[in-house]
């Protein structure tokens, strides 16, 4: 059965003040995501990611279509003991400290006092937050907030998981930490779907992704099958190029990057090899050959233009 | 019934770590240590003075928080964005809509119950005796409660679609309608137009007739409370609180969170 299953999902919002244009958001989307995957929504601003996830979450209603999670219909209230969902940018009572929020939350989904207990202490404990659990959530930081929305996201342990921009707002060692908390999950079993505009994450997380443009459905798969085709080059390393050396490369190579005494060239397949000759021949110093695999920014980039590239945020 | 519970409790919560609540009991407070003032310049009829003014305060301040945290209840969390976090979770807007409701219903029983208090300390005062509290000045303060709960209901309702100054206006506009609603129908009937007439009857009967719930000058003058006003006056406000819930939930039901 799969985990989520999204048929012609179709949002329109009014526009205007006298005269209502619609604008759709989302375009029949149709897709698929099995048990136990984590799954990336993708695309620049204004592609549908969060206009999905809140109709999954029965924030807003659909102009048409439909979509069952966990083999129930998504409006079904009962299916959403099952879920967690982080928002995107949460915002939350200011005048609770986390510890509270959090027992809130607990307290929505009928657990006893004692169980919300333990739970909520090791949530806190797994997000990080244990010394900042008692102080008012208006004194948090943006990062601080979003640990506290990953960790209401987890206080039932849904089997399915919605983040909307889970990096958001967090240092890199917070980003690492999400990271690391999403592939528990998946190791656990758990379902995960999440929203990102950091794509070096999507790729390092996602067993597949959709990407999403203008509301349509613009790819589908394992990030292999949609970037494969553009695999043709390698990126070699030449340590300390005598004059003579860096001349010959230049010339073979696509493209040359000098910093420091080292040189970053990038050659097409076809050349490798003779470049590789010409390093050897000439006494150069190989430290690296690596292919270059396009990355889903190259994809975006290609497909959508560079006006509509997704904020390339925080790459690692 | 534990999310509805959940829900009241937080909105209690939130209302009882507000400032602007604190302010609101001071100046209720202030203004009935004031009424012993003009009780006092006020020969033979203190205690008249006293439970006018100290009434008319706990309604007043009592409908100045309802309707300032009322008309807040769904718009501030719809803006702010709180309820994203809520309405993903296995809650319906219906129960969203009743918790909102019971806490502030729970915030304004307990207002009323403190600045009960207070009234019957400047009472007592003005009195110089302390005796069991007049069971008619009880009933007047259960109607007052139950008029500001109605007025929540109401501020609930406009809060659903509206901004927070349209609520408060709409709310208190109903407010000063209900509370002159047999007067609007009395004028109606004094002109020979017979649609200003149906026009007068229409406002009288749509409008939450406030007044039945003011018995402030009968009682000060010492007159009891009718029995079959108790249960007349608890029926109507829970039949009215009821149908406006009803029609705030069928519209937060359908509407799109921004």
């Amino acid at each position: 059965m799969p985990a989520i299953e999204i048929t012609d999902l179709t949002k329109d919002y009014p526009r205007g003040f006298w005269r209502k244009r619609l604008h759709r958001a989302l375009d029949h989307l149709t897709l698929t995501v099995e048990a136990g995957e984590v799954f990336g929504l993708l695309g620049p601003n204004g592609a549908g990611k969060t206009t999905t996830l809140k109709l999954l979450m029965r924030l807003i209603y659909p102009t048409a279509g439909t979509a069952q999670l966990l083999g129930r219909p998504f409006t079904d209230v009962e299916v959403h003991r099952r879920l967690g969902y982080l928002p995107e940018a949460p915002y939350f009572y200011q005048y609770l400290t986390g510890r509270e929020f959090l027992d809130y939350c607990a307290q929505l989904f009928g657990q006893a006092k004692a169980e919300r207990r333990r739970r909520v202490g090791e949530l806190l404990a797994q997000v990080g937050l244990v010394e900042a659990a008692d102080v008012a959530l208006r004194f948090f930081s943006r990062g601080m907030l979003q640990r506290v929305g990953l960790a209401q996201a987890l206080i039932n342990d849904p089997e399915l998981i919605f983040l909307d921009e889970p990096m958001l707002g967090l240092d890199p060692v917070g980003r690492r930490e999400v990271r690391d908390l999403i592939l528990r999950l998946r190791a656990a079993g758990k379902t995960v779907c999440f929203s990102t505009h950091v794509l070096p994450d999507a790729e390092s997380l996602c067993d597949r992704v959709a990407i999403l443009n203008r509301g349509h459905l613009h790819g589908l798969g394992a990030l292999d099958e949609i970037l494969k085709i553009k695999v043709k080059a390698s990126e070699v390393l030449v340590g300390q190029p005598t004059p003579a050396l860096a001349e010959a490369l230049r010339a073979l190579a696509d493209g040359v990057r000098a910093a420091g005494d080292k040189l970053t060239l990038t050659v097409a397949d076809e050349k490798l090899y003779a470049v590789l000759d010409c390093i050897r021949a000439q006494g150069g110093r190989l430290l690296a050959v690596n292919p270059v695999r396009a990355s889903l920014e190259d994809y975006f980039y290609e497909e959508f233009g560079t006006e509509k590239v997704p904020e390339l945020t925080g790459g690692v | 019934m534990q999310r509805v519970a959940a829900i009241a409790l937080n909105t209690f919560r939130e209302a009882v770590r507000d400032r602007v609540l604190y302010n609101l009991i001071v100046f209720a407070l202030l203004l009935m240590g004031t009424a012993i003032l003009f009780g006092q310049i006020s020969i033979g009829v203190e205690s008249l003075i006293v439970v006018n003014l100290g009434l008319a305060a706990v309604t007043f301040f009592g409908l100045a928080i309802a309707i300032f945290i009322g008309i807040g209840l769904v718009y501030k969390e719809m803006d702010q964005r709180t309820l994203y976090v809520l309405l993903a979770k296995p809650v319906r807007r219906g129960e969203f809509i009743l918790g909102k409701f019971c806490g502030l219903g729970l915030t304004l029983l307990v207002n009323t119950a403190l600045m009960a208090v207070g009234f019957f300390l400047a009472l007592w005062y003005v009195q110089r005796r302390i005796s069991l509290p007049d069971p008619s000045l009880l009933a007047a303060l259960y109607f007052i409660f139950l008029a500001l709960l109605l007025a929540t209901a109401l501020a609930l309702f406009f809060s659903c679609f509206s901004s927070p100054v349209l609520s408060a206006a709409f709310t208190f506009g109903l407010f000063i309608g209900g509370s002159l609603a047999d007067d609007l129908r009395e004028l109606g009937r004094m002109v020979e137009l017979p649609w200003v007439k149906m026009a007068g009857d229409a406002v009288y009967y749509a409008v939450p007739n406030f007044r039945n719930f003011n018995v402030i000058a009968g009682v000060a003058q010492g007159h009891p409370v009718p029995a079959a006003l108790l249960w007349q006056n608890t029926a109507y406000a829970a039949l009215y609180i009821g149908l406006v819930l009803a029609a705030s939930a069928l519209i937060f039901q359908n509407r799109n969170l921004k």
